[in-house]
Formats: C-alpha cells, sequence, structure tokens
C-alpha cells in the first residue's frame, strides 16, 4: 500500500490483505540497508489472521520516496507520522536491529500510542565497525558482502531456507543492492553509530516488550540484547538456538511462534 | 577484512542443507515422499496463502529437491531456483512465467534444436512469437526488439555453432528496453561462468549435461538473479499485478528480489506440475560434488583435442573458443577465463560421408544425442538433433553437412585420439570400411 507522510511517498505491504482501520495495527520496522521484504515470513501470518498489518519501506528504501532518515531520533518520529497518517492512536511495533534502536526510541517518545514492543537481534546501541561504515558510506559492494557474512548464523551460509528454492546470502544481498549502497546502507550504519541514548530510552519504558535474540548473532551479540533487555522492566527474552542477526529468515518459524505468542497475549484482538 | 562466505568447491559440497536439522544425516536423504503434514489447519492455510516456508506436496516442493536448488542458487550467485523435470521444462516454465499470448521473444539463432523448436513452431501455438538474431549480430538483438518483446534468450556459446553472444553488451539491450536477458547457462556451468555477473537476469540449466555430469539423470533448472526491477515499467503484469490466484498478491511487490520464482512454483509448478523427481535431484547433487575438478578436467582435455584436431589432415576447420583464430577468442577469455567449454566443432574433409563413416568407426566415442556427459560423446547434428532443418535454417543455425560436434569426456586424452585415429581412417575411405 502507497500513502503520504509529511508529503513523501511511502511504501508498506499490508501482509497480503487489504488494510483495515478496524483491526488492531502492528508496524515492522527493518534493520539498516533493507527492506519490508525481509519481514515476509511474520507479516503475511499476522495480516491473515485479524491484525492490520504495515511492513514499512523507510524513507529512501524500497519502494518508498524520500531520502534515508538520518538519525534514529527522526526515525522514531517518523514512526509516530506513519501511525497517525495511516488515522490510527495506537500500534505495536516489531523492530529488528536498527529497527530495535527505533522502535524503542519511538515508544520512549510516545508512551500513549504504543502499545507493545517486539526486539529482534536487538540492542541498546549498535556501534559500527569503522572498515564496515567506510565502505558502506563509499557504496562498496564488499560492505554488503560482509554484511551478509556477519548477519547470517549456519542456515544462512549453509542453506536450508524456509522458503523452498530461495538462498538467504544473495537474496539478502539484493535487497541491500536494490539502491544505491551509500544511500541507504551508508546513511542507516552512520545513524546507528551516532545513536546514544538507547539505554536511557530502555528505562523510561513502561510497556509489554519481548525480545528474540540469537546464539550465534555476530551483529548483534547476544550479550547486548540480553543488556537491553535487563534495561527495560518485565522485558521477555527468548533465545533461538544455533542462528544468527536474520533470525526473521533463517528461523523464520520459530521466531513467528514466539511473536505469535506474545502478540496475541499482550496485544489481542478485541 | 574481508567476508568468511563459502566460496564455490565448498558450496557446491554443502549449500542447501544441515545435517543436524536432518538426523545428523551426512549426505542429503532421499525425501521419496509425495506429501507432508499440517500440524494443524491453521499450518495448512499457512502455507496455503504463502505465511510460512514449507513442503506441501512434492508436484510444488520437496526437502530433496529443495536442497538442489538451494545449492544451484548459490552456485550462480542467484537469489533463488526452482527445479524441474528437464531442461526443457525449465525453459518452457521460465517463458511461461514471463509471458502471455501476444508477447514476443528475441532469441539467439544458435540454440539447442529442442529450443528452437519450441520458440519457432510450439510456442506461437499459445500466441507467443520469437525473432532469431545471429548470436554475434548484438546490433541486430537492438532492432529485433518489439513494443510487446518480454525478453532476449540466448545460449553463451551458441549450439552447436560455438558462436558467442557478448553477453554483457545484449544485456544492456535488454535493460534499456525494460526487459529481462535470459540465459541458458547449461554448457558453461556456473563453474566456467556465472551469467549474472555479466547481467543476465535469468539462467535455465539442463541439469542432465555437465552439472549432473554423469549421463544417469534428466533435470533442469531456472535461476534468478534478483536484480531485475519488475516493477519498472507496465510489461509484466502477471509479476506486478494483483493475482488472482493468491488472494490478490503482487509477486514483485512482496517478494522483490525473488519474485520470479515464486510465481514459477506458485503458478506454473501448481498448474503445469513438471517437478523433478527426489532421485534424480539428488544424482544431480551427486555430479555438482564434483563439479569443479570434472570442469577443469574436461576444460583441458578438450584444449588437447582442439590441437590435435587443428593439426589433423582429416579436418577442415575446427571452432573451439580457445583456438586462436576463433573469433570470439578474446571475448571468450573475459567471460570464461577458467576454460572455454568442452564442447567442440570441426569440420570432417569429405563431407557428409566422411563424417558418417567417422562417426560409425569410432569406437571410444559415443555416438548418442547427449552432451556433458563424463564419457566423450560424438554427434553428427546435421543428421540427427537438427535433422528437421531444412537446408536454409541449417545454415542459418550456423551448421553445416560436414559439421561433427564432440563433447569431450574425461577419460586419458591418448585413448580419445587413438580412437579419433581409427575414425579418420575410416573417414578417408569410406567405402573400404564396413560399417559398424
Ligand atoms: C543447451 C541446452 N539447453 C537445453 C537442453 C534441454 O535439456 P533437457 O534435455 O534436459 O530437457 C539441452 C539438451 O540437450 C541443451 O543442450
Amino acid at each position: 500500500m502507497k500513502f503520504k507522510v509529511n508529503n513523501e511517498e511511502v511504501f508498506a505491504s499490508t501482509g497480503g490483505r487489504p488494510f483495515d482501520k478496524n483491526k488492531p495495527l502492528i508496524i515492522f520496522i527493518h534493520g539498516s540497508g533493507l527492506t519490508h521484504m525481509c519481514w515476509v515470513l511474520q507479516t503475511r501470518y499476522f495480516a491473515f489472521h485479524g491484525y492490520s498489518v504495515l511492513a514499512l519501506d523507510l524513507p529512501g528504501h524500497g519502494l518508498s520516496g524520500g531520502k534515508s532518515l538520518t538519525s534514529v531520533e527522526k526515525m522514531a518520529d517518523w514512526i509516530n507520522d506513519v501511525i497517525d497518517a495511516v488515522g490510527f492512536n495506537q500500534a505495536s511495533l516489531v523492530g529488528h536491529s536498527q529497527g530495535c534502536l527505533v522502535a524503542v526510541e519511538c515508544a520512549s517518545r510516545y508512551p500513549n500510542k504504543i502499545q507493545t514492543l517486539s526486539l529482534m537481534g536487538g540492542a541498546g546501541a549498535i556501534p559500527m565497525n569503522p572498515e564496515l561504515l567506510a565502505l558502506a558510506e563509499n557504496s562498496d559492494p564488499k560492505a554488503v558482502d560482509l554484511m551478509m557474512d556477519f548477519a547470517h548464523g549456519p542456515s544462512g551460509h549453509f542453506g536450508g531456507h524456509p522458503v523452498p528454492g530461495l538462498y538467504h546470502l544473495n537474496t539478502g544481498s539484493m535487497l541491500v543492492q536494490s539502491k544505491e549502497i551509500k544511500d541507504t546502507l551508508g546513511v542507516d550504519f552512520r545513524a546507528c553509530e551516532n545513536y546514544s541514548n538507547g539505554f536511557e530510552a530502555a528505562k523510561k519504558l513502561d510497556l509489554p516488550t519481548l525480545s528474540i535474540l540469537a546464539d550465534k548473532d555476530r551483529m548483534c551479540r547476544l550479550k547486548d540484547g540480553q543488556k537491553l533487555a535487563d534495561h527495560i522492566k518485565g522485558s521477555e527474552v527468548h533465545v533461538i538456538k544455533n542462528c544468527g542477526h536474520m533470525m526473521l529468515l533463517e528461523e523464520a518459524d520459530q521466531t513467528l511462534a514466539i511473536l505469535k505468542k506474545f502478540i496475541l497475549d499482550k496485544y489481542p484482538i478485541t | 577484512m574481508d567476508p568468511k562466505t563459502y566460496k564455490f568447491d565448498t558450496l557446491s559440497l554443502h549449500a542447501g542443507y544441515q545435517p543436524d536439522k536432518n538426523n545428523g544425516s551426512r549426505q542429503v536423504p532421499i525425501y521419496q515422499t509425495t506429501s507432508y503434514l499440517f500440524d494443524d489447519v491453521d499450518h495448512a492455510a499457512a502455507l496455503f496463502n504463502l505465511e510460512r516456508g514449507g513442503h506441501i506436496y512434492s508436484r510444488i516442493s520437496n526437502p530433496t529437491v529443495g536442497v538442489l536448488e538451494e545449492r544451484v542458487a548459490a552456485l550462480e550467485g542467484g537469489t533463488a531456483a526452482i527445479a524441474t523435470s528437464s531442461g526443457m521444462a525449465a525453459i518452457f516454465l521460465a517463458i511461461m512465467t514471463l509471458c502471455e499470448s501476444g508477447d514476443h521473444i528475441v532469441a539467439s539463432s544458435q540454440v539447442y534444436g529442442g529450443t528452437a523448436n519450441l520458440l519457432r513452431l510450439t510456442l506461437p501455438k499459445f500466441g507467443i512469437n520469437t525473432t532469431f538474431v545471429k548470436p554475434r549480430d548484438t546490433e541486430g538483438f537492438q532492432k529485433a526488439i518489439q513494443k510487446n518483446t518480454k525478453c532476449i534468450f540466448g545460449e553463451l556459446l551458441g549450439n552447436p555453432g560455438n558462436e558467442l553472444m557478448n553477453m554483457p553488451e545484449v544485456a544492456d539491450i535488454a535493460h534499456n528496453a525494460g526487459i529481462p536477458l535470459m540465459i541458458d547457462s547449461t554448457y558453461q556451468t556456473p563453474y566456467l561462468c556465472k551469467p549474472f555477473d555479466f547481467g543476465a537476469d535469468i539462467v535455465v540449466h539442463s541439469l542432465t549435461k555437465w552439472m549432473a555430469g554423469h549421463g544417469s539423470s534428466m533435470a533442469g533448472i531456472i535461476v534468478e538473479g534478483g536484480k531485475f526491477n519488475w516493477m519498472q515499467n507496465d510489461k509484466f503484469p502477471s509479476l506486478t499485478k494483483e493475482y488472482e490466484g493468491y488472494h490478490g498478491l503482487s509477486f514483485a511487490e512482496e517478494f522483490g528480489p525473488v519474485a520470479f520464482t515464486m510465481k514459477a512454483r506458485a503458478e506454473g509448478m501448481r498448474d503445469f506440475g513438471p517437478c523433478l523427481s527426489p532421485q534424480n535431484a539428488w544424482n544431480v547433487m551427486q555430479g555438482i560434488e564434483t563439479l569443479s575438478v570434472r570442469m577443469e578436467k574436461h576444460c583441458a582435455n578438450a584444449e588437447k583435442m582442439v590441437e590435435y584436431l587443428l593439426a589433423h589432415e582429416s579436418v577442415a576447420w575446427v571452432s573451439h573458443p580457445s583456438a586462436p583464430d576463433h573469433p570470439d577468442y578474446e571475448l571468450a577469455k573475459k567471460i570464461l577465463p577458467k576454460g572455454r567449454g568442452s564442447m567442440i566443432a570441426f569440420g570432417i574433409k569429405g563431407g557428409k560421408e566422411a563424417g558418417t563413416a567417422f562417426i560409425n568407426n569410432v569406437k571410444l566415442a559415443s555416438h548418442l544425442a547427449n552432451v556433458g556427459d563424463t564419457r566423450t560423446l560424438v554427434i553428427h547434428p546435421a543428421s540427427a538433433t537438427h535433422s528437421q532443418m531444412d537446408e536454409a535454417t541449417l545454415k542459418f543455425a550456423g551448421l553445416s553437412q560436414d559439421m561433427i560436434r564432440l563433447s569431450v569426456g574425461i577419460e586419458d586424452i591418448d585413448d580419445i585420439k587413438n580412437d579419433f585415429e581409427d575414425g579418420f581412417r575410416a573417414a578417408k575411405k569410406p567405402k573400404l570400411v564396413a560399417n559398424k
């Protein structure tokens, strides 16, 4: 679905069902350089089971217009604008990686709007490896190769995609390269590098929160995800074994099962 | 800092499979199964709605076939793949996923005889027409594009004339016209060339040939590059517009870099059903495990055969891109740096009669209608694979009456040469030597 936020066109997948203002809204926020497509094995389920789903393309990413936002704070405000733009006053947020920084910041800024938080492969801060950051800012495809290496665990590196015939590493690589690397990945990595308010924002939160972490995550390590969860009151934590940073694809079924249980419990369809 | 993702030889053994998810079986198990239990009604619905990944019925997907698909996608540098019962099934499925009645294809004139027949005679029955262009006529591809053209199709090294298509330039022509380039890379395998690196968007293979390698199993595959933007124009409504068969799904919007494969499976496999058997998928994987070592030997033997044939008094001409006098020698070095493949075409002095005598008197080289076996194969195209063609069509397809097509195997090179000596000796005096 396409709509306008701050006069720029925004694309969001609605998970294969028409967007319905009478169903509770779940917003999915992708990680650095990615697009709505990384959520396909979660979004369609919720859309077919009574929720209104928006898997966003951040500005400048995927099928959205505009330029990439340069800070996590701006992205957090933009999520708030999205909720207004589609005519809702409440939403639950699901974030992956950088999307977790955005979701936490957004929930701390707009506590009355955000109902639940689900954080996948998150951390309180995501400092970037300087070499990787420089490569991304120079649009060097090696940045994408390195990212694909770090972002995947055994399922990604060997294969065994939940959707028959798909190959993780190259699919991820093409998603990131659908736009100029420096304009998406480069800007996002810099925004992650600069963001320092994660733990402060986390301490302010008072809403049901779920963290899904993976023991083989080399992008946001398990202990960093755990540390963020420790700063959030009453946060629920699940660790997926033998899995990397892209748990939403690498172990899509496990991720969905955990998310489903949490959302149906804490954010039920009324 | 360099990425530590696995490289080609490792991927050919491991990609697509994790033993710990399969009872620790080190080798890929053969799922000789048709159908897969649903956990509950909700799970069944989720699989049919493409909410979750997984297997439903082996016409659509099968766990063993799935490993092969991922493995070939990994080796080609593609995002996704879909395996089929044969190479022809792959070509048909790819075209049917792309085209509708009223559409048009621009194709290289030097393609496998079966493909030529499909494009020239069979697809017009479904309203899909093809304009053929000689592979070296790069400008010709440009000129042949019409408003309703939906892809350019070609084999990198034309079969059997060994004319090289300038893939990077033809890719540019396709992309400027907003259409994808589809390459049949059967003769190259990803070991020799990854067409996606040279601008191709869809790669098809007859896995029956070098990929499987041992002349045991029929199989084909379509691999998607993931770069082509289907939404850049309105030429591909079945990929970009709402698809009735899946609750108004737009494949391009929802699946982006894997949209083509998702559609080929959801629609084509469901409706046409050219699925690969798990046993054949497994056989092909046995071959792929040794793809690098076999291709190296195939190419080394081919180059020795080229030298031998070039120096032979009974040979009128030799066509192989490793020969310095081949018109595409330089381009081939660029696109096929590791080797130019093991298909050689040569003309035998004495024309058709000598050709027949040669074929009838070699013993080690097998006379049959296949290529890419571990064993050396020979055929006389004008009287076999391309026998349905008249003289003019033969010429347009780059063939001649004196042509012998040779698929060089990995036997000891001296034995192949000795066998050929017997053939040439017989060809010199065809009347005096009794046929086998
Ligand atoms: C280049 C090429 N493409 C496609 C095919 C068709 O493949 P199959 O025989 O597996 O259907 C062949 C078979 O000879 C071929 O040589």
